[in-house]
C-alpha cells in the first residue's frame, strides 16, 4: 500500500500549503489540489462511487470558493498583529491536548485492513436478497432507507436556509425607507 | 462587459454540457447495477447546468430552469422519494422493498431502488442547482449600511 | 499508521479554524476538516484483498470491502457542499454589512 502512504503524506503537504500561505486565491487553489488526490484515495480504497462523487463535489465547492474570494479587489490576507499571545497560546495548547487523545484511542481500532463488519456480515448473507448488484446502493437506499431520508432533510434545510438569507430586502424596509423621506 | 466567456468555451460548452447531464441521467438510471447512485448522478446533473451557467451567462440558463421551477422540482423530487417510502405501507412496513426484484443484473430489477434513485437524482441536482444561482445573483455593495 | 496520517489532516484543519483571523481561512479550514473525517470513515472499512462492492455475478467466491461506511460517506460529501454554500452565504451577508473579513472587526452585534 506504498501508494496510499505517498498520497496521504503528499495531502498532508498540501494541507500545511493551504493553511500558511498568504494569498486567499493560492489558498483555494491547494484546497483543490487536496481534494483531487482525496478522490485518487478513494479509489485506491475500492470505494467508486464515492469517488465519483467527491471529484465532482470538490468542482462545485472550488467554483464557491472563488466566487467568494473574489469579491475583494486584493486577494491578499490581512497583515497586522497577531491577536493576544494568550489566546493563541490556549488555542494551540488545546489542539495538541485533543491530538494527545486521539494518539491514546487509535491503540483500540482494529487494524487497518481486517474490519469488523459486524452489521454488513448480516446485510449480506446469502439468506436475504435485495435484488441490486451494487451493494452500497441496497445498504443506502433498502437497508437503510431511513438514513437517506434524513440526509434528504438535512439537504432540503441547507438550501433552504443558504436561499432564505440571500434574498434581496423584504418589503417592509422599503416602505419604513419611503415614510422618512 | 460581455456576457459570459469567450467563443472557444461556448463553442466547447454546447456539445459538452449536454452530454454532461446525459451522463448524469445515465449514472442515476444505472444506479443499481454499476457504481454511482442518485447521489453522484444529481452532482453531475447541477454541473451540467453550472457549466452553462458559466460560459454563457446567468440570463441563458435561467431562461432554460427558472428559479420558481429549480426550487419545485427539488420539492417533486422529495416527494418521490417518500412516496416510495409510503407505498410500502402496502405490505406492512415503512419503506418495504416491494416491487417485484427481477433477476440481478437487468435494468428492471431491485425493487423500488431505481425509482427512489431517480426522485433522489432530481432533488439533488435541482437544490444545487438553485443554491447555485442565488450565490451568483446576488450584488454585493460592501460597507456600513444605514 | 495510517491513522495517524488521517488524524494529522484532521488536527492540521483545526489548527487552522482556531487560530486564524480572516473568515475566508476559517471556511478552508472547516473544508480540510470534512475531508480528514470522510477519509477515516472510508479507512475503516478496507478490507485487505478486497474488492470494489459490486456483486461479480461470473465470480461468486471474491471478498468485497465493507460497503456501509461508503454509504454513510456518500451522504456526508453531499451534505457538506450544501453546507459550504450556506456558511459562505453568510460570510457574503458578513462582508456587506461590515466591509471586512476580519473577524477581530466583526463585533458589534446590533439588536
Amino acid at each position: 500500500m506504498i501508494e496510499l502512504y505517498l498520497l496521504l503524506i503528499f495531502m498532508i503537504i498540501g494541507a500545511i500549503v493551504a493553511v500558511e500561505i498568504r494569498s486567499l486565491l493560492s489558498s483555494v487553489v491547494a484546497v483543490g489540489v487536496v481534494g483531487f488526490a482525496l478522490c485518487v484515495v478513494f479509489f485506491i480504497l475500492r470505494a467508486p462511487d464515492v469517488a465519483i462523487t467527491q471529484l465532482i463535489v470538490e468542482i462545485i465547492a472550488l467554483v464557491i470558493l472563488i466566487r467568494v474570494t473574489g469579491i475583494k479587489r486584493d486577494v491578499t490576507e490581512m497583515r497586522g498583529e497577531q491577536r493576544e499571545l494568550i489566546t493563541q497560546g490556549v488555542s494551540v495548547g488545546a489542539v495538541i491536548a485533543l491530538a494527545v487523545f486521539f494518539f491514546l484511542a487509535i491503540r483500540l481500532l482494529p487494524e487497518f485492513g481486517k474490519p469488523l463488519m459486524s452489521l454488513s456480515k448480516d446485510y449480506f448473507s446469502p439468506l436475504i436478497k435485495s435484488g441490486a448488484i451494487n451493494r452500497v446502493a441496497s445498504v443506502l437506499l433498502d437497508f437503510r432507507a431511513y438514513d437517506t431520508l434524513g440526509e434528504a432533510t438535512v439537504l432540503f434545510t441547507a438550501v433552504v436556509g443558504a436561499i432564505a438569507i440571500l434574498r434581496k430586502r423584504g418589503r417592509k424596509k422599503v416602505e419604513e425607507e419611503d415614510r422618512e423621506e | 462587459m460581455k456576457e459570459g466567456m469567450t467563443v472557444i468555451v461556448k463553442t466547447i460548452t454546447r456539445f459538452v454540457g449536454v452530454m454532461i447531464m446525459l451522463f448524469g441521467v445515465y449514472i442515476v438510471l444505472h444506479g443499481h447495477l454499476s457504481p454511482g447512485g442518485g447521489f453522484a448522478g444529481g452532482v453531475l446533473l447541477a454541473s451540467g447546468f453550472i457549466l452553462l451557467t458559466l460560459a454563457f451567462g446567468k440570463d441563458v440558463s435561467l431562461k432554460i430552469l427558472p428559479q420558481w421551477l429549480a426550487s419545485a422540482l427539488e420539492s417533486v423530487g422529495a416527494l418521490i422519494f417518500l412516496g416510495m417510502a409510503l407505498l410500502g405501507f402496502a405490505g406492512g412496513f415503512f419503506f418495504l422493498n416491494l416491487l417485484p426484484k427481477g433477476e440481478a443484473g437487468e435494468l428492471m430489477s431491485a425493487g423500488i431502488i431505481p425509482l427512489c434513485n431517480i426522485g433522489i437524482g432530481i432533488k439533488v441536482g435541482a437544490a444545487l442547482f438553485a443554491v447555485f444561482m442565488v450565490l451568483i445573483m446576488l450584488r454585493i455593495r460592501p460597507g456600513k449600511e444605514e | 499508521m495510517v491513522y495517524f496520517l488521517c488524524f494529522l489532516l484532521f488536527l492540521i484543519g483545526l489548527y487552522c479554524i482556531v487560530t486564524k483571523k480572516n473568515l475566508l481561512k476559517i471556511i478552508i479550514g472547516l473544508v480540510i476538516v470534512e475531508y480528514a473525517v470522510n477519509l477515516f470513515l472510508v479507512l475503516l472499512g478496507y478490507k485487505t484483498g478486497g474488492h470494489a462492492p459490486i456483486i461479480n455475478l461470473a465470480a461468486p467466491d471474491w471478498i468485497y470491502v465493507d460497503p456501509l461506511p461508503q454509504a454513510l460517506v456518500l451522504t456526508s460529501i453531499v451534505i457538506g457542499l450544501a453546507v459550504l454554500a450556506l456558511v459562505v452565504a453568510i460570510a457574503m451577508r458578513i462582508y456587506e454589512r461590515y466591509g471586512t473579513f476580519d473577524i477581530t472587526q466583526i463585533r458589534k452585534l446590533r439588536g
